[in-house]
């Protein structure tokens, strides 16, 4: 039974250009399974070589995170949704106060970090 | 990649930036993408959900995160970016905003805050390899607000 997944905007070229996808499974693992097999460079972006989805890759069957509910054991019906949601995290160093202001504030053509 | 920024988004960001302070703020860039540019089509601000050093550090809820995709994809909008504050710290990426990058593609705005006043905005996207930031070129587009 297909479910609808829906695919993050920079992952889209992975996916010929499409922002979401019909994907058949009985359950979630399934259906990403198929999902990478249908579109094969979308394997590295969310799975580790190891086959592990990534740190910051969180997978939500309709309103919920899967880690909450069986993870990739956990069953799918037809009119359920799948939406991949990167974690969005990060910060400065910390160095705090004017020491830290007064650090040049940008490179004009790369930041390597 | 360059990132398309009307001047009142581009304030709204700052201003985010000073209402948080000392505190990291965040936030999505909603839009498209064009030839060559990532345009900006709204400014989503959203809750700094880390608690235990909001200074230098800041995450968003997940479950918030899936809502803003939501509603921006019944709206024909697609997530394009984020952006964040640098408290007291230039507006250029840590190795700590390199660990916790999600995919190339995206615009990573960082935009510094020097005791309690936004200073410079800038924007990064993630080298394909994931080692580096590149920094794109931000260029202003027509205000929505004008004729």
């Amino acid at each position: 039974m297909p479910i609808k997944v829906f695919i993050p905007t920079p992952l889209r070229s992975y996916a010929d250009k499409q922002a979401a996808v019909e994907v058949d499974g009985r359950d979630v693992g399934e259906v990403l399974e198929r999902l990478v097999a249908a579109h094969p460079q979308l394997k590295s972006q969310l799975f580790t070589p190891e086959g592990k989805l990534r740190s910051f890759v969180n997978v939500y069957l309709n309103d919920e995170d899967i880690r909450y509910t069986g993870r990739e054991r956990t069953p799918v019906k037809t009119s359920d949704t799948l939406s991949i949601v990167p974690s969005i995290a990060g910060g400065a160093p910390r160095a705090f106060g004017r020491e830290a202001a007064l650090l040049p504030s940008s490179r004009p053509a790369e930041a390597r970090c | 990649m360059a990132l398309r920024l009307t001047a009142e988004q581009h304030a709204a960001i700052a201003r985010h930036g000073e209402q948080a302070y000392p505190h990291e703020c965040c936030g999505v860039l909603l839009g498209g993408a064009g030839a060559g540019a990532r345009e900006v089509a709204e400014v989503v601000p959203m809750r700094n959900a880390n608690t235990e050093s909001p200074r230098n550090r800041f995450d968003f809820d997940p479950k918030e995160h899936l809502a803003v995709q939501r509603q921006a994809r019944e709206r024909g909008l697609d997530v394009i970016g984020f952006y964040h504050s640098h408290p007291d710290h230039p507006a250029r990426p840590s190795q700590y905003d390199l660990e916790h990058a999600a995919w190339p593609g995206y615009s990573y705005v960082i935009v510094s805050v020097a005791e309690g006043r936004a200073a410079a905005l800038n924007s990064f996207e993630l080298a394909d390899d994931r080692s580096h930031f590149i920094q794109e070129e931000i260029t202003e587009a027509a205000s929505l607000s004008r004729p």
